[in-house]
Protein backbone atom coordinates (compact mmCIF):
# COMPACT_ATOMS: atom_id res chain seq x y z
CA UNK A 1 0.00 0.00 0.00
CA UNK A 2 2.70 2.05 0.57
CA UNK A 3 6.37 3.04 -0.97
CA UNK A 4 8.98 1.95 -0.35
CA UNK A 5 12.25 4.65 0.72
CA UNK A 6 14.36 2.76 -2.39
CA UNK A 7 11.14 3.85 -4.76
CA UNK A 8 10.82 7.42 -3.43
CA UNK A 9 14.46 8.23 -3.41
CA UNK A 10 14.92 6.97 -6.37
CA UNK A 11 12.11 8.93 -7.80
CA UNK A 12 13.94 11.97 -6.21
CA UNK A 13 17.32 11.61 -7.24
CA UNK A 14 16.48 11.15 -10.75
CA UNK A 15 15.87 15.04 -11.05
CA UNK A 16 19.20 15.64 -9.35
CA UNK A 17 22.57 16.03 -11.33
CA UNK A 18 25.58 13.58 -9.40
CA UNK A 19 27.85 15.07 -8.01
CA UNK A 20 30.90 14.18 -6.33
CA UNK A 21 29.71 14.21 -2.76
CA UNK A 22 25.90 14.09 -1.60
CA UNK A 23 25.22 18.04 -1.10
CA UNK A 24 23.34 19.77 1.81
CA UNK A 25 20.44 20.49 -1.24
CA UNK A 26 20.55 16.48 -2.18
CA UNK A 27 20.10 15.13 1.53
CA UNK A 28 17.35 17.78 2.73
CA UNK A 29 15.50 16.64 -0.54
CA UNK A 30 16.42 12.95 0.22
CA UNK A 31 15.49 13.42 3.97
CA UNK A 32 12.20 14.27 3.64
CA UNK A 33 11.78 11.65 1.50
CA UNK A 34 12.92 9.59 4.90
CA UNK A 35 10.55 11.54 6.91
CA UNK A 36 7.76 10.03 5.35
CA UNK A 37 8.54 6.63 5.25
CA UNK A 38 9.61 6.28 8.84
CA UNK A 39 5.53 7.96 9.20
CA UNK A 40 3.94 5.90 6.90
CA UNK A 41 5.95 2.91 8.85
CA UNK A 42 4.12 4.33 11.76
CA UNK A 43 7.56 5.79 13.82
CA UNK A 44 6.31 8.16 15.81
CA UNK A 45 7.16 11.36 14.71
CA UNK A 46 9.52 13.01 17.61
CA UNK A 47 11.58 9.48 16.73
CA UNK A 48 11.44 10.40 13.45
CA UNK A 49 12.25 13.73 13.54
CA UNK A 50 15.44 12.67 15.66
CA UNK A 51 16.36 9.87 13.65
CA UNK A 52 16.39 11.91 10.82
CA UNK A 53 18.47 14.49 12.31
CA UNK A 54 21.18 11.76 12.91
CA UNK A 55 21.12 10.61 9.08
CA UNK A 56 21.34 14.56 8.23
CA UNK A 57 24.64 14.06 10.26
CA UNK A 58 26.19 11.28 8.41
CA UNK A 59 25.15 11.81 5.45
CA UNK A 60 26.11 15.18 4.68
CA UNK A 61 29.08 15.29 2.97
CA UNK A 62 29.67 12.15 2.24
CA UNK A 63 31.33 10.68 -0.84
CA UNK A 64 28.76 9.34 -3.63
CA UNK A 65 30.39 5.45 -4.21
CA UNK A 66 30.31 5.08 -7.96
CA UNK A 67 29.01 1.84 -7.68
CA UNK A 68 25.82 2.92 -6.22
CA UNK A 69 23.48 5.75 -6.77
CA UNK A 70 22.59 8.48 -4.27
CA UNK A 71 19.52 7.08 -3.68
CA UNK A 72 20.78 3.56 -2.85
CA UNK A 73 23.93 5.36 -0.68
CA UNK A 74 21.04 7.14 1.22
CA UNK A 75 19.09 3.99 2.11
CA UNK A 76 21.92 2.28 3.16
CA UNK A 77 23.07 5.32 5.82
CA UNK A 78 19.33 4.89 6.77
CA UNK A 79 19.60 1.21 7.14
CA UNK A 80 22.66 1.13 8.89
CA UNK A 81 21.45 3.98 11.18
CA UNK A 82 18.09 1.67 11.97
CA UNK A 83 20.10 -1.23 12.32
CA UNK A 84 22.29 0.48 15.28
CA UNK A 85 19.65 1.79 16.92
CA UNK A 86 17.54 -1.60 16.94
CA UNK A 87 20.33 -3.21 18.22
CA UNK A 88 20.67 -4.06 21.74
CA UNK A 89 24.00 -4.53 23.52
CA UNK A 90 23.09 -8.05 24.82
CA UNK A 91 21.35 -10.99 23.12
CA UNK A 92 18.05 -10.62 23.12
CA UNK A 93 17.04 -14.41 23.19
CA UNK A 94 18.64 -14.83 26.46
CA UNK A 95 16.21 -13.87 29.69
CA UNK A 96 18.13 -13.24 32.94
CA UNK A 97 16.29 -16.38 34.62
CA UNK A 98 19.14 -17.69 37.12
CA UNK A 99 18.34 -17.97 41.08
CA UNK A 100 14.93 -20.03 40.41
CA UNK A 101 12.41 -19.31 41.16
CA UNK A 102 12.87 -16.11 38.60
CA UNK A 103 10.04 -14.39 37.96
CA UNK A 104 8.88 -12.75 34.72
CA UNK A 105 6.51 -9.98 34.52
CA UNK A 106 4.28 -9.70 31.36
CA UNK A 107 2.71 -6.29 31.15
CA UNK A 108 0.94 -4.21 28.04
CA UNK A 109 -2.27 -2.59 26.83
CA UNK A 110 -5.20 -4.70 26.29
CA UNK A 111 -5.47 -7.32 23.63
CA UNK A 112 -1.55 -6.76 22.86
CA UNK A 113 -0.90 -10.56 22.77
CA UNK A 114 0.11 -10.64 27.17
CA UNK A 115 -1.28 -14.02 27.51
CA UNK A 116 -0.66 -15.93 24.29
CA UNK A 117 3.00 -14.86 24.41
CA UNK A 118 3.41 -15.97 28.05
CA UNK A 119 2.67 -19.28 26.49
CA UNK A 120 4.89 -19.20 23.74
CA UNK A 121 7.63 -18.50 26.15
CA UNK A 122 6.97 -20.83 28.71
CA UNK A 123 6.91 -23.14 25.86
CA UNK A 124 10.42 -21.84 24.64
CA UNK A 125 11.96 -21.74 27.73
CA UNK A 126 10.79 -25.41 28.66
CA UNK A 127 11.70 -27.04 25.09
CA UNK A 128 14.89 -25.40 24.21
CA UNK A 129 16.13 -24.68 27.76
CA UNK A 130 14.81 -27.65 29.89
CA UNK A 131 13.24 -24.69 32.47
CA UNK A 132 10.30 -26.20 34.78
CA UNK A 133 7.87 -23.43 34.43
CA UNK A 134 4.88 -22.16 36.30
CA UNK A 135 2.50 -19.27 34.79
CA UNK A 136 -0.40 -17.63 36.61
CA UNK A 137 -2.59 -15.25 35.38
CA UNK A 138 -3.43 -12.03 37.20
CA UNK A 139 -6.03 -10.58 34.71
CA UNK A 140 -8.90 -10.78 37.10
CA UNK A 141 -11.05 -8.42 34.81
CA UNK A 142 -11.26 -9.70 31.09
CA UNK A 143 -13.55 -12.49 31.17
CA UNK A 144 -12.11 -16.04 31.09
CA UNK A 145 -8.97 -14.28 31.15
CA UNK A 146 -7.32 -17.65 34.08
CA UNK A 147 -9.52 -19.85 31.77
CA UNK A 148 -7.52 -18.97 28.38
CA UNK A 149 -4.23 -19.47 29.75
CA UNK A 150 -5.03 -22.47 31.52
CA UNK A 151 -5.72 -24.00 28.36
CA UNK A 152 -2.74 -22.99 26.76
CA UNK A 153 -0.74 -24.23 29.56
CA UNK A 154 -2.73 -27.83 28.95
CA UNK A 155 -2.10 -27.11 25.14
CA UNK A 156 1.84 -26.74 25.73
CA UNK A 157 2.16 -29.27 28.95
CA UNK A 158 3.28 -26.13 31.24
CA UNK A 159 1.71 -25.75 34.99
CA UNK A 160 -0.53 -22.89 35.78
CA UNK A 161 -1.71 -22.11 39.06
CA UNK A 162 -4.51 -23.13 40.29
CA UNK A 163 -7.62 -20.39 39.86
CA UNK A 164 -8.61 -19.09 43.06
CA UNK A 165 -11.97 -16.74 42.23
CA UNK A 166 -12.23 -13.38 44.32
CA UNK A 167 -8.33 -13.39 44.68
CA UNK A 168 -6.64 -9.74 44.21
CA UNK A 169 -3.80 -9.94 41.39
CA UNK A 170 -1.29 -8.97 44.44
CA UNK A 171 -1.95 -11.88 46.14
CA UNK A 172 -2.11 -14.17 43.16
CA UNK A 173 1.49 -13.24 42.45
CA UNK A 174 2.48 -13.97 46.26
CA UNK A 175 0.72 -17.45 45.39
CA UNK A 176 2.81 -17.39 42.72
CA UNK A 177 6.19 -17.00 43.88
CA UNK A 178 5.04 -19.57 46.73
CA UNK A 179 4.05 -22.48 44.63
CA UNK A 180 6.66 -21.66 42.58
CA UNK A 181 9.46 -21.69 45.31
CA UNK A 182 8.02 -24.90 47.10
CA UNK A 183 7.65 -26.86 43.70
CA UNK A 184 10.74 -26.32 42.55
CA UNK A 185 10.45 -24.38 39.49
CA UNK A 186 12.92 -22.19 37.25
CA UNK A 187 10.40 -19.96 36.11
CA UNK A 188 7.12 -18.39 37.48
CA UNK A 189 5.68 -16.35 34.27
CA UNK A 190 2.62 -13.68 35.46
CA UNK A 191 0.31 -12.75 32.88
CA UNK A 192 -1.28 -9.48 33.68
CA UNK A 193 -4.24 -7.78 32.47
CA UNK A 194 -4.64 -5.64 29.72
CA UNK A 195 -4.35 -1.89 31.05
CA UNK A 196 -4.06 1.89 29.37
CA UNK A 197 -1.01 3.44 30.41
CA UNK A 198 -2.75 6.44 31.37
CA UNK A 199 -5.20 4.09 34.26
CA UNK A 200 -3.80 5.29 37.15
CA UNK A 201 -5.75 2.32 39.31
CA UNK A 202 -4.43 -0.31 36.85
CA UNK A 203 -1.58 1.19 36.54
CA UNK A 204 -0.84 1.02 40.64
CA UNK A 205 -1.67 -2.16 40.91
CA UNK A 206 0.87 -4.26 38.38
CA UNK A 207 3.00 -1.50 40.24
CA UNK A 208 2.53 -3.41 43.69
CA UNK A 209 2.44 -6.68 42.10
CA UNK A 210 5.94 -5.47 41.02
CA UNK A 211 7.07 -4.40 44.17
CA UNK A 212 5.49 -8.15 45.44
CA UNK A 213 7.90 -10.05 43.68
CA UNK A 214 10.79 -8.03 42.00
CA UNK A 215 10.33 -9.52 38.35
CA UNK A 216 13.83 -10.69 36.74
CA UNK A 217 12.35 -9.64 33.72
CA UNK A 218 9.29 -7.42 32.95
CA UNK A 219 8.83 -7.56 29.44
CA UNK A 220 6.11 -5.32 27.82
CA UNK A 221 3.90 -6.79 24.91
CA UNK A 222 3.38 -4.12 22.07
CA UNK A 223 1.13 -4.77 18.97
CA UNK A 224 3.55 -4.79 16.04
CA UNK A 225 0.67 -2.81 14.55
CA UNK A 226 0.99 0.15 16.69
CA UNK A 227 1.11 3.60 15.72
CA UNK A 228 2.12 6.63 17.08
CA UNK A 229 1.02 6.24 20.53
CA UNK A 230 3.68 3.47 20.80
CA UNK A 231 6.02 6.24 22.15
CA UNK A 232 3.58 7.55 24.78
CA UNK A 233 2.53 3.91 25.99
CA UNK A 234 6.75 2.89 26.20
CA UNK A 235 7.55 5.50 28.14
CA UNK A 236 4.89 5.32 30.62
CA UNK A 237 5.09 1.54 31.30
CA UNK A 238 9.06 2.29 31.53
CA UNK A 239 8.62 5.13 34.06
CA UNK A 240 5.83 3.45 36.48
CA UNK A 241 6.88 -0.19 36.36
CA UNK A 242 10.04 -0.45 34.55
CA UNK A 243 10.48 -2.82 31.73
CA UNK A 244 13.17 -4.87 30.97
CA UNK A 245 12.80 -5.32 27.21
CA UNK A 246 10.30 -5.62 24.49
CA UNK A 247 7.92 -8.17 23.18
CA UNK A 248 6.53 -7.08 18.98
CA UNK A 249 3.55 -9.18 18.35
CA UNK A 250 1.44 -9.64 15.01
CA UNK A 251 4.48 -9.41 12.91
CA UNK A 252 3.03 -11.90 10.88
CA UNK A 253 0.86 -9.46 9.22
CA UNK A 254 1.75 -6.94 6.66
CA UNK A 255 2.71 -4.04 8.80
CA UNK A 256 5.33 -2.25 8.51
CA UNK A 257 6.63 -2.23 12.24
CA UNK A 258 7.53 1.34 13.34
CA UNK A 259 6.89 0.85 16.60
CA UNK A 260 9.72 -1.14 17.04
CA UNK A 261 12.02 1.80 16.59
CA UNK A 262 9.69 4.10 18.75
CA UNK A 263 9.98 1.74 21.68
CA UNK A 264 13.66 1.62 21.52
CA UNK A 265 14.82 4.56 20.72
CA UNK A 266 12.40 6.21 23.78
CA UNK A 267 13.13 3.61 26.56
CA UNK A 268 16.73 2.30 25.15
CA UNK A 269 14.91 -1.54 26.41
CA UNK A 270 16.03 -4.13 23.87
CA UNK A 271 13.13 -5.80 21.65
CA UNK A 272 13.29 -8.78 22.53
CA UNK A 273 11.05 -11.23 20.70
CA UNK A 274 8.45 -10.82 18.10
CA UNK A 275 5.35 -12.83 17.59
CA UNK A 276 4.72 -13.70 14.63
CA UNK A 277 1.69 -15.98 14.78
CA UNK A 278 -1.22 -17.58 17.07
CA UNK A 279 0.16 -21.21 17.60
CA UNK A 280 2.31 -21.32 20.76
CA UNK A 281 5.45 -21.59 18.63
CA UNK A 282 5.19 -18.86 16.48
CA UNK A 283 7.87 -16.60 18.35
CA UNK A 284 11.07 -15.85 17.26
CA UNK A 285 14.26 -13.66 18.43
CA UNK A 286 14.41 -10.31 17.65
CA UNK A 287 16.26 -9.58 13.97
CA UNK A 288 17.32 -5.99 14.15
CA UNK A 289 17.86 -6.04 10.15
CA UNK A 290 14.70 -7.90 9.23
CA UNK A 291 12.81 -5.51 11.26
CA UNK A 292 14.50 -2.37 9.64
CA UNK A 293 14.03 -3.58 5.86
CA UNK A 294 10.36 -4.08 7.00
CA UNK A 295 10.58 -0.39 8.03
CA UNK A 296 11.90 0.80 4.67
CA UNK A 297 9.49 -1.50 3.08
CA UNK A 298 12.63 -3.59 1.48
CA UNK B 1 -5.45 36.09 22.61
CA UNK B 2 -2.12 36.41 20.45
CA UNK B 3 -2.62 36.36 16.78
CA UNK B 4 0.30 34.65 14.36
CA UNK B 5 0.07 35.23 10.39
CA UNK B 6 -0.89 31.76 8.99
CA UNK B 7 2.32 30.62 7.56
CA UNK B 8 3.74 27.98 6.53
CA UNK B 9 5.41 27.20 9.81
CA UNK B 10 2.48 27.20 11.38
CA UNK B 11 0.66 24.20 8.73
CA UNK B 12 3.12 22.26 9.35
CA UNK B 13 2.76 22.04 12.89
CA UNK B 14 -0.60 21.31 11.89
CA UNK B 15 0.37 18.94 9.90
CA UNK B 16 2.34 17.11 12.67
CA UNK B 17 -0.61 17.17 15.04
CA UNK B 18 -2.64 15.20 12.69
CA UNK B 19 0.06 13.12 11.83
CA UNK B 20 -0.10 12.05 15.72
CA UNK B 21 -3.37 11.51 15.35
CA UNK B 22 -2.28 8.40 12.94
CA UNK B 23 -4.12 10.28 10.13
CA UNK B 24 -1.36 9.60 7.95
CA UNK B 25 0.78 12.12 6.08
CA UNK B 26 -0.98 12.06 2.91
CA UNK B 27 -4.24 13.20 4.61
CA UNK B 28 -2.14 15.44 6.61
CA UNK B 29 -0.92 16.91 3.63
CA UNK B 30 -4.37 17.41 2.17
CA UNK B 31 -6.45 18.63 5.24
CA UNK B 32 -3.72 21.48 5.77
CA UNK B 33 -3.68 22.35 2.39
CA UNK B 34 -8.30 22.83 2.29
CA UNK B 35 -7.04 24.97 5.70
CA UNK B 36 -4.26 27.15 3.74
CA UNK B 37 -6.82 27.87 1.02
CA UNK B 38 -7.98 31.20 1.33
CA UNK B 39 -6.62 31.91 4.45
CA UNK B 40 -2.84 32.07 3.95
CA UNK B 41 -0.94 34.98 5.39
CA UNK B 42 -4.38 36.19 7.43
CA UNK B 43 -3.75 36.23 10.81
CA UNK B 44 -5.14 33.80 13.50
CA UNK B 45 -4.75 32.42 17.15
CA UNK B 46 -3.68 28.76 17.53
CA UNK B 47 -7.37 28.15 19.53
CA UNK B 48 -8.70 29.42 16.14
CA UNK B 49 -6.45 27.17 14.01
CA UNK B 50 -7.41 24.02 15.98
CA UNK B 51 -11.11 25.20 15.88
CA UNK B 52 -10.43 25.34 12.10
CA UNK B 53 -9.50 21.80 11.53
CA UNK B 54 -11.84 20.44 13.83
CA UNK B 55 -14.54 22.08 11.73
CA UNK B 56 -12.79 20.93 8.64
CA UNK B 57 -12.26 17.35 10.01
CA UNK B 58 -16.02 16.97 11.36
CA UNK B 59 -16.93 17.92 8.03
CA UNK B 60 -15.12 15.09 6.23
CA UNK B 61 -16.44 12.89 8.86
CA UNK B 62 -20.07 13.68 8.72
CA UNK B 63 -21.29 11.73 5.93
CA UNK B 64 -19.50 8.24 7.73
CA UNK B 65 -21.59 8.83 11.09
CA UNK B 66 -24.29 6.22 11.01
CA UNK B 67 -25.34 3.68 13.80
CA UNK B 68 -26.00 0.03 12.59
CA UNK B 69 -28.74 -0.14 10.36
CA UNK B 70 -32.11 -1.93 11.50
CA UNK B 71 -33.57 -3.56 8.93
CA UNK B 72 -37.18 -5.00 8.88
CA UNK B 73 -35.43 -8.70 8.19
CA UNK B 74 -35.90 -11.38 10.98
CA UNK B 75 -33.06 -12.47 12.08
CA UNK B 76 -30.80 -9.77 10.80
CA UNK B 77 -27.49 -11.22 10.35
CA UNK B 78 -24.65 -9.28 11.85
CA UNK B 79 -20.86 -10.75 10.84
CA UNK B 80 -18.23 -9.75 13.06
CA UNK B 81 -14.84 -9.27 11.79
CA UNK B 82 -11.42 -8.26 12.13
CA UNK B 83 -7.47 -8.86 13.48
CA UNK B 84 -6.84 -10.20 16.35
CA UNK B 85 -7.24 -8.84 19.52
CA UNK B 86 -8.73 -5.83 18.58
CA UNK B 87 -11.88 -5.49 20.48
CA UNK B 88 -14.65 -7.88 18.14
CA UNK B 89 -16.30 -9.84 20.93
CA UNK B 90 -16.21 -7.57 23.29
CA UNK B 91 -17.87 -5.16 21.23
CA UNK B 92 -20.63 -7.93 20.21
CA UNK B 93 -21.27 -7.99 24.24
CA UNK B 94 -21.73 -4.39 24.43
CA UNK B 95 -23.78 -4.56 21.17
CA UNK B 96 -26.13 -7.23 22.24
CA UNK B 97 -26.80 -5.55 25.41
CA UNK B 98 -28.42 -2.35 23.56
CA UNK B 99 -30.24 -4.14 21.14
CA UNK B 100 -31.94 -6.17 24.12
CA UNK B 101 -32.46 -2.86 25.59
CA UNK B 102 -33.77 -2.23 22.75
CA UNK B 103 -36.49 -4.46 22.89
CA UNK B 104 -34.77 -6.97 19.97
CA UNK B 105 -34.58 -10.62 20.70
CA UNK B 106 -30.66 -11.54 19.88
CA UNK B 107 -29.01 -14.53 19.33
CA UNK B 108 -24.88 -14.61 19.48
CA UNK B 109 -23.09 -17.42 17.67
CA UNK B 110 -19.57 -18.10 18.94
CA UNK B 111 -18.05 -18.16 15.88
CA UNK B 112 -13.87 -18.58 17.12
CA UNK B 113 -13.75 -21.80 17.75
CA UNK B 114 -9.68 -21.51 17.14
CA UNK B 115 -8.70 -19.14 20.45
CA UNK B 116 -8.28 -20.49 23.99
CA UNK B 117 -11.77 -19.50 26.15
CA UNK B 118 -12.83 -17.83 23.32
CA UNK B 119 -16.08 -19.47 23.54
CA UNK B 120 -16.37 -18.73 27.72
CA UNK B 121 -15.73 -15.33 27.20
CA UNK B 122 -17.98 -14.88 25.07
CA UNK B 123 -20.34 -16.54 27.31
CA UNK B 124 -19.78 -14.44 30.11
CA UNK B 125 -20.73 -11.36 27.87
CA UNK B 126 -23.69 -13.39 27.28
CA UNK B 127 -25.11 -13.88 30.45
CA UNK B 128 -23.79 -10.07 30.89
CA UNK B 129 -26.42 -9.18 28.05
CA UNK B 130 -28.90 -11.92 29.10
CA UNK B 131 -28.44 -13.24 25.59
CA UNK B 132 -28.29 -16.96 24.10
CA UNK B 133 -24.97 -17.95 22.89
CA UNK B 134 -24.75 -20.90 20.61
CA UNK B 135 -21.68 -22.30 21.04
CA UNK B 136 -19.47 -25.05 19.17
CA UNK B 137 -16.28 -27.38 20.17
CA UNK B 138 -13.25 -26.14 20.21
CA UNK B 139 -11.51 -26.73 16.56
CA UNK B 140 -15.47 -27.40 14.90
CA UNK B 141 -15.56 -25.39 11.35
CA UNK B 142 -16.96 -21.82 11.99
CA UNK B 143 -18.93 -22.09 9.00
CA UNK B 144 -21.32 -25.08 10.02
CA UNK B 145 -21.77 -23.29 13.68
CA UNK B 146 -22.62 -20.14 11.91
CA UNK B 147 -25.18 -22.50 9.68
CA UNK B 148 -26.76 -23.89 12.45
CA UNK B 149 -27.17 -20.17 14.38
CA UNK B 150 -28.76 -18.93 11.69
CA UNK B 151 -30.80 -21.86 11.49
CA UNK B 152 -32.02 -21.50 14.90
CA UNK B 153 -32.37 -18.22 15.24
CA UNK B 154 -34.79 -18.33 11.94
CA UNK B 155 -36.49 -20.99 14.09
CA UNK B 156 -36.96 -19.30 17.13
CA UNK B 157 -37.76 -16.01 15.34
CA UNK B 158 -34.98 -13.80 16.72
CA UNK B 159 -34.57 -10.36 15.96
CA UNK B 160 -30.82 -10.00 15.76
CA UNK B 161 -28.03 -12.92 14.94
CA UNK B 162 -24.51 -11.81 16.07
CA UNK B 163 -21.59 -13.57 14.99
CA UNK B 164 -18.78 -13.91 16.36
CA UNK B 165 -15.21 -14.49 14.34
CA UNK B 166 -11.77 -15.81 15.47
CA UNK B 167 -9.21 -12.84 14.47
CA UNK B 168 -7.15 -13.03 11.81
CA UNK B 169 -4.36 -11.08 10.11
CA UNK B 170 -6.12 -9.69 6.35
CA UNK B 171 -2.74 -11.01 4.97
CA UNK B 172 -3.69 -14.91 5.68
CA UNK B 173 -5.02 -16.18 2.66
CA UNK B 174 -6.29 -18.89 4.30
CA UNK B 175 -8.33 -17.56 7.47
CA UNK B 176 -9.66 -15.00 4.37
CA UNK B 177 -10.82 -17.75 2.64
CA UNK B 178 -12.56 -18.98 5.45
CA UNK B 179 -14.33 -15.81 6.57
CA UNK B 180 -15.82 -16.54 2.81
CA UNK B 181 -16.87 -19.92 3.55
CA UNK B 182 -19.23 -18.37 6.65
CA UNK B 183 -20.84 -15.90 4.15
CA UNK B 184 -21.33 -18.81 1.66
CA UNK B 185 -23.10 -20.97 4.04
CA UNK B 186 -25.06 -18.38 5.34
CA UNK B 187 -26.70 -17.69 2.26
CA UNK B 188 -27.75 -20.87 1.67
CA UNK B 189 -30.38 -19.88 4.28
CA UNK B 190 -30.71 -16.56 3.53
CA UNK B 191 -29.91 -14.77 0.28
CA UNK B 192 -29.18 -12.02 1.84
CA UNK B 193 -27.18 -12.77 4.42
CA UNK B 194 -25.13 -11.31 6.54
CA UNK B 195 -26.95 -7.58 6.21
CA UNK B 196 -24.55 -6.36 7.78
CA UNK B 197 -20.31 -7.20 8.01
CA UNK B 198 -18.72 -5.27 10.77
CA UNK B 199 -15.07 -4.64 10.68
CA UNK B 200 -13.20 -3.99 14.28
CA UNK B 201 -10.39 -1.75 14.46
CA UNK B 202 -8.30 -0.78 17.35
CA UNK B 203 -7.34 2.58 17.80
CA UNK B 204 -4.11 2.05 18.65
CA UNK B 205 -3.30 0.79 15.27
CA UNK B 206 -1.23 2.97 13.09
CA UNK B 207 -1.20 3.03 8.76
CA UNK B 208 -1.98 -0.81 9.15
CA UNK B 209 -5.57 0.01 9.37
CA UNK B 210 -6.14 1.23 5.62
CA UNK B 211 -4.65 -2.49 4.69
CA UNK B 212 -7.30 -4.02 6.94
CA UNK B 213 -9.82 -2.31 5.49
CA UNK B 214 -9.03 -2.71 1.86
CA UNK B 215 -8.62 -6.09 2.26
CA UNK B 216 -11.22 -7.17 4.65
CA UNK B 217 -13.62 -5.35 2.77
CA UNK B 218 -12.60 -6.93 -0.77
CA UNK B 219 -12.96 -10.53 0.82
CA UNK B 220 -15.28 -9.98 3.45
CA UNK B 221 -17.45 -7.34 1.98
CA UNK B 222 -17.27 -4.96 5.08
CA UNK B 223 -20.16 -2.84 5.19
CA UNK B 224 -19.25 -0.94 8.38
CA UNK B 225 -17.06 -0.41 10.96
CA UNK B 226 -16.46 -0.03 14.49
CA UNK B 227 -13.20 1.61 16.77
CA UNK B 228 -12.15 0.10 20.14
CA UNK B 229 -9.96 1.54 22.50
CA UNK B 230 -10.54 5.47 22.24
CA UNK B 231 -10.75 5.53 25.87
CA UNK B 232 -6.95 5.62 25.40
CA UNK B 233 -4.65 8.15 24.23
CA UNK B 234 -4.76 6.86 20.46
CA UNK B 235 -7.13 9.47 19.22
CA UNK B 236 -7.76 7.24 16.11
CA UNK B 237 -7.03 9.69 13.29
CA UNK B 238 -6.62 6.84 10.59
CA UNK B 239 -10.28 7.05 10.46
CA UNK B 240 -10.36 10.45 8.70
CA UNK B 241 -8.04 8.65 6.12
CA UNK B 242 -10.28 5.62 5.76
CA UNK B 243 -13.14 7.98 5.72
CA UNK B 244 -11.34 9.25 2.60
CA UNK B 245 -10.80 6.72 1.18
CA UNK B 246 -13.60 3.71 1.51
CA UNK B 247 -16.40 5.91 2.96
CA UNK B 248 -17.74 3.41 5.36
CA UNK B 249 -20.30 3.97 7.69
CA UNK B 250 -18.40 4.04 11.30
CA UNK B 251 -21.26 2.31 13.61
CA UNK B 252 -19.80 3.15 16.85
CA UNK B 253 -16.91 3.35 18.99
CA UNK B 254 -15.24 1.35 21.95
CA UNK B 255 -14.89 3.47 25.22
CA UNK B 256 -14.02 1.08 28.10
CA UNK B 257 -14.45 -2.67 29.02
CA UNK B 258 -17.10 -2.54 30.47
CA UNK B 259 -20.47 -3.37 29.23
CA UNK B 260 -21.74 0.02 28.52
CA UNK B 261 -18.77 1.41 26.80
CA UNK B 262 -20.07 1.71 23.58
CA UNK B 263 -20.73 4.94 21.90
CA UNK B 264 -22.46 6.53 18.75
CA UNK B 265 -19.60 7.94 16.59
CA UNK B 266 -20.38 11.82 16.59
CA UNK B 267 -17.63 13.87 14.34
CA UNK B 268 -17.70 16.93 16.30
CA UNK B 269 -16.49 15.07 19.67
CA UNK B 270 -14.12 12.81 17.68
CA UNK B 271 -12.47 15.89 15.80
CA UNK B 272 -12.23 17.91 19.15
CA UNK B 273 -10.11 15.33 20.55
CA UNK B 274 -8.25 14.44 17.93
CA UNK B 275 -7.38 18.47 17.92
CA UNK B 276 -7.22 18.73 21.27
CA UNK B 277 -10.03 21.35 22.08
N1 LIG C 1 -1.44 -13.21 14.20
C1 LIG C 1 -1.00 -13.14 15.45
N2 LIG C 1 -1.88 -13.14 16.45
C2 LIG C 1 -1.41 -13.06 17.72
C3 LIG C 1 -0.04 -12.97 18.02
N3 LIG C 1 0.09 -12.91 19.36
C4 LIG C 1 -1.16 -12.96 19.87
N4 LIG C 1 -2.07 -13.06 18.88
C5 LIG C 1 -3.55 -13.09 18.96
O1 LIG C 1 -3.98 -11.84 19.48
C6 LIG C 1 -5.18 -11.99 20.20
C7 LIG C 1 -5.01 -11.41 21.58
O2 LIG C 1 -4.04 -12.16 22.27
P1 LIG C 1 -4.03 -12.30 23.84
O3 LIG C 1 -2.84 -13.12 24.20
O4 LIG C 1 -5.35 -12.73 24.35
O5 LIG C 1 -3.78 -10.78 24.23
P2 LIG C 1 -3.70 -10.15 25.69
O6 LIG C 1 -2.71 -9.06 25.63
O7 LIG C 1 -3.51 -11.20 26.70
O8 LIG C 1 -5.16 -9.53 25.81
P3 LIG C 1 -5.84 -8.95 27.15
O9 LIG C 1 -5.54 -9.91 28.23
O10 LIG C 1 -7.28 -8.84 26.80
O11 LIG C 1 -5.22 -7.61 27.36
C8 LIG C 1 -5.47 -13.47 20.19
O12 LIG C 1 -6.36 -13.72 19.13
C9 LIG C 1 -4.14 -14.11 19.88
O13 LIG C 1 -4.27 -15.35 19.24
C10 LIG C 1 0.88 -12.95 16.91
O14 LIG C 1 2.10 -12.84 17.06
N5 LIG C 1 0.34 -13.03 15.67
N1 LIG D 1 -9.78 0.07 26.89
C1 LIG D 1 -10.54 -0.63 26.05
N2 LIG D 1 -10.36 -1.96 25.95
C2 LIG D 1 -11.15 -2.65 25.11
C3 LIG D 1 -12.14 -2.04 24.32
N3 LIG D 1 -12.74 -3.00 23.58
C4 LIG D 1 -12.13 -4.16 23.90
N4 LIG D 1 -11.17 -3.97 24.83
C5 LIG D 1 -10.26 -4.94 25.44
O1 LIG D 1 -9.40 -5.46 24.45
C6 LIG D 1 -9.07 -6.80 24.72
C7 LIG D 1 -9.38 -7.66 23.52
O2 LIG D 1 -10.79 -7.66 23.34
P1 LIG D 1 -11.56 -8.87 22.65
O3 LIG D 1 -12.99 -8.49 22.60
O4 LIG D 1 -11.20 -10.15 23.28
O5 LIG D 1 -10.93 -8.79 21.21
P2 LIG D 1 -11.14 -9.80 19.99
O6 LIG D 1 -11.06 -8.98 18.76
O7 LIG D 1 -12.38 -10.59 20.19
O8 LIG D 1 -9.85 -10.71 20.12
P3 LIG D 1 -9.55 -12.13 19.40
O9 LIG D 1 -10.84 -12.87 19.41
O10 LIG D 1 -8.50 -12.74 20.24
O11 LIG D 1 -9.08 -11.79 18.05
C8 LIG D 1 -9.83 -7.17 25.99
O12 LIG D 1 -8.98 -6.99 27.09
C9 LIG D 1 -10.95 -6.16 26.03
O13 LIG D 1 -11.40 -5.90 27.35
C10 LIG D 1 -12.30 -0.61 24.42
O14 LIG D 1 -13.12 0.03 23.77
N5 LIG D 1 -11.47 0.03 25.31
K1 LIG E 1 -4.92 5.09 15.43
MG1 LIG F 1 -4.59 -11.65 28.42
MG1 LIG G 1 -12.67 -12.63 20.20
Amino acid sequence: MFESLSDRLSGVFDRLTKQGALSEDDVKTALREVRVALLEADVSLPVARDFVKRVQEKATGQAVTKSVTPGQQVVKIVHDELVATLTGDEDPGKLKIDNPPAPILMVGLQGGGKTTTTAKLAKRLKDREGKRVLMASLDVYRPAAMHQLEVLGNQIGVDTLPIVEGQKPVDIAKRAKQQATMGGYDVYMLDTAGRLHIDEVLMDEVEQVRNAVTPRETLLVVDGLTGQVAVEVAQEFDDKVGISGVVLTRMDGDGRGGAALSMRAVTGKPIRFVGVGEKTDALETFEPDRIAGRILGM
Amino acid sequence: VTRRVLDDDMLESLEELMIASDMGVDTALRVSANIAEGRLGRKVSVAEIKEILATEIARVMEPVAKPLPIYPKRPQVVLVVGVNGAGKTTTIGKLASQFRAAGKSVVIAAGDTFRAAAVEQLQVWGDRAGVPVLTAPEGSDPASLAYDALKKAQDEGADLLMIDTAGRLQNRQDLMAELAKIVRVLKKLDESAPHNTVLVLDATTGQNALSQVETFQKLADVSGLVMTKLDGTAKGGVLVALADKFGLPIHAIGVGEQIEDLAPFDPEDFAKALTGL
